[in-house]
């Protein structure tokens, strides 16, 4: 990490890009001159940066919280009905080929520039991915498991809540995981080209003005949004569940 | 005890593989059962012996046939009827003591009560340590005690077991075996009991049903007339042992040649001496 600040200080003080391109970290090349730190701590004390950071979690929780329901729901009838399964379960394996922010002019068009537009790719993205790994993971509870559970008395919606869901919880947690990963590309992405608020319209922004120190500010929190949420929620969710489970993996 | 409990009636299953040739898997099978019977369903595999279990269960359905518990008929699953299967199932999520209590919240036994006959049942299966236990963390045959405490706990009328010791070791089954039978002559519940293993059969039943393949259907039924507790070693049930052994090598025989062809041979020795004495009946 060092390593790379200080060769990244030496690009700058050599001069090799100019610097409007290649802006200093922490140390100006002139007096009260810009850098990338100074840009990221100003923005974030005066509220502009925060602001746009709570913008886009925000988006980002609503659409993913939407997508989970839609994803569980239908991830559960193609699991519970063949029909579905042969139909709606071969499209959304299509849908999923296509990337995301191809269904942004689509999504421009039904929903204009704003805040719907950005929210309908997240949906899209997050829950075509969980539709595919819930179907999945429901197909494979161990029919035992079910039997044992019906010989004891259980069925229909209890069956379902005690035992095929409970069963499914880790394939679902890492489900979970991977769509979240791709809604949080799909909220940048979306900001970036719909822009109606949030970091990537502030992205988007520091392009047209030229702000370098701006734009790699913005990096910085969105890589570490993504990897703090990523540690410190699903992979410490991820061991608790599988260690609860008794599951064993591959260290 | 004389009570007739279950009673098959020209029961039929057929499974479609595909339209116009449906397998047999079981074939015109009457059986009636008593009440706190112990009866072993003994056979080769594909003998449809698991799937006449699992229609007694309600968790397949006869094709054609009548099947009647208490004169009544069956229709699904019923917790008077509880399985224990040949691997625990036992619920990964779920501590030993809560996977005992899940069957008596279905039947909306209060939660306290529920605690107190699960704990009694896992003492009686010497796993009361164990009650707050994740089921991984058992081993194979601690797993299947606690399967066999969840069934009991239910006090159901009819315990079916589904090759309930057929993955374990041969130590801890003989165990298993001395527990199991203590349990049901505490209990009197009517035992149905799946294995592949004759020895087992033997020692632990008061009727053993030889299941035939192709179609799948009933060969033969003998009654075991030794004492209890049983004795391995006890020279009626070496000689039953050996009855049955012979006419499961005759069935066996006829597997091996439909699947490996006519030129198949069991070495069979054929001069055994009958049990029965009758020296030379099966030459």
């Amino acid at each position: 990490m060092l390593i790379l600040i200080a060769i990244w200080e030496a690009i700058s003080k050599f001069e090799v890009f100019p610097s409007f391109m290649w802006p200093p970290f922490i140390i100006p090349n002139d007096p009260g001159g810009v850098t990338v730190v100074k840009t990221l701590v100003n923005g974030l004390i005066s509220g502009q940066l925060l602001l746009a950071t709570g913008t886009s979690l925000w988006r980002l929780i609503l659409g993913f919280v939407i997508a989970v329901i839609i994803g569980l729901l239908l991830g559960f009838l193609i699991y519970k009905y063949k029909i579905v399964d042969d139909t709606l379960g071969f499209f959304v394996t299509s849908l999923q080929a296509i990337p995301n922010l191809v269904w942004m002019p689509i999504a421009i068009l039904w929903f204009g520039l704003g805040v719907e537009s950005v929210i309908f790719i997240v949906i899209l993205g997050a829950a075509l991915s969980i539709t595919i790994t819930s179907s999945t993971a429901f197909k494979s509870v161990p029919p035992l498991l079910i039997r044992v559970a019906s010989t004891m008395g259980s069925s229909g919606f209890h069956l379902f809540r005690t035992v095929i869901f409970k069963s499914t919880v880790p394939q679902q947690i890492a489900g979970l995981r991977l769509a979240w990963a791709l809604a949080w590309r799909s909220v940048l992405a979306g900001e970036l080209l719909g822009g109606s608020g949030g970091l990537g319209t502030l992205l988007d922004l520091g392009r047209s003005i030229q702000a370098m120190d701006l734009i790699f500010s913005i990096m910085i929190i969105i890589g570490v949004i993504g990897s703090f949420i990523d540690n410190f929620v699903f992979v410490r969710l991820e061991r608790m569940v599988l260690k609860k489970y008794g599951i064993q993996t591959t260290p | 005890m004389a009570e007739e409990h279950i009673i098959l009636k020209n029961i039929h299953k057929g499974f479609h593989r595909n339209e116009d040739t449906p397998t047999i898997a079981l074939d015109d099978v009457t059986l009636t059962i008593k009440k706190g019977e112990f009866v072993s369903l003994l056979g080769p595999s594909g003998c449809g012996k698991s799937t006449l279990l699992n229609i007694i269960a309600g968790l397949e359905k006869e094709s054609s046939g009548s099947l009647l518990v208490n004169d009544r008929p069956i229709k699904g699953p019923g917790n008077d009827r509880i399985v224990v299967f040949q691997e625990s199932g036992l619920f990964p999520w779920m501590s030993v003591l809560d996977n005992v209590m899940y069957g008596l919240l279905i039947k909306k036994v209060p939660k306290e009560e529920a605690n107190k006959r699960a704990m009694d049942w896992l003492q009686k299966v010497h796993l009361g340590k164990f009650a707050n236990s994740m089921p991984h963390e058992l081993s194979g045959g601690m797993k299947q005690r606690v399967a066999i405490a969840r069934a009991l706990v239910m006090d159901p009328e009819i315990l079916l077991m589904d090759e309930p010791f057929a993955a374990l070791d041969e130590q801890t089954r003989m165990v298993l075996h001395k527990e199991l039978e203590k349990i049901w002559r505490e209990t009197g519940k009517t035992i149905i009991f799946v294995t592949h293993n004759i020895r087992e059969a033997v020692v632990l039943s008061d009727r053993i049903v030889l299941m035939k393949t192709r179609p799948g259907g009933i060969k033969n039924i003998f009654p075991v007339q030794a004492a209890r507790p049983r004795i391995s070693s006890d020279s009626l049930l070496i000689h039953l042992e050996n009855r049955i052994l012979t006419e499961l090598e005759q069935e066996m025989e006829k597997v091996l040649k439909e699947e490996l062809g006519s030129d198949y041979a069991l070495k069979t020795d054929h001069l055994r001496v009958d049990p029965h004495s009758n020296m030379g009946s099966d030459i």
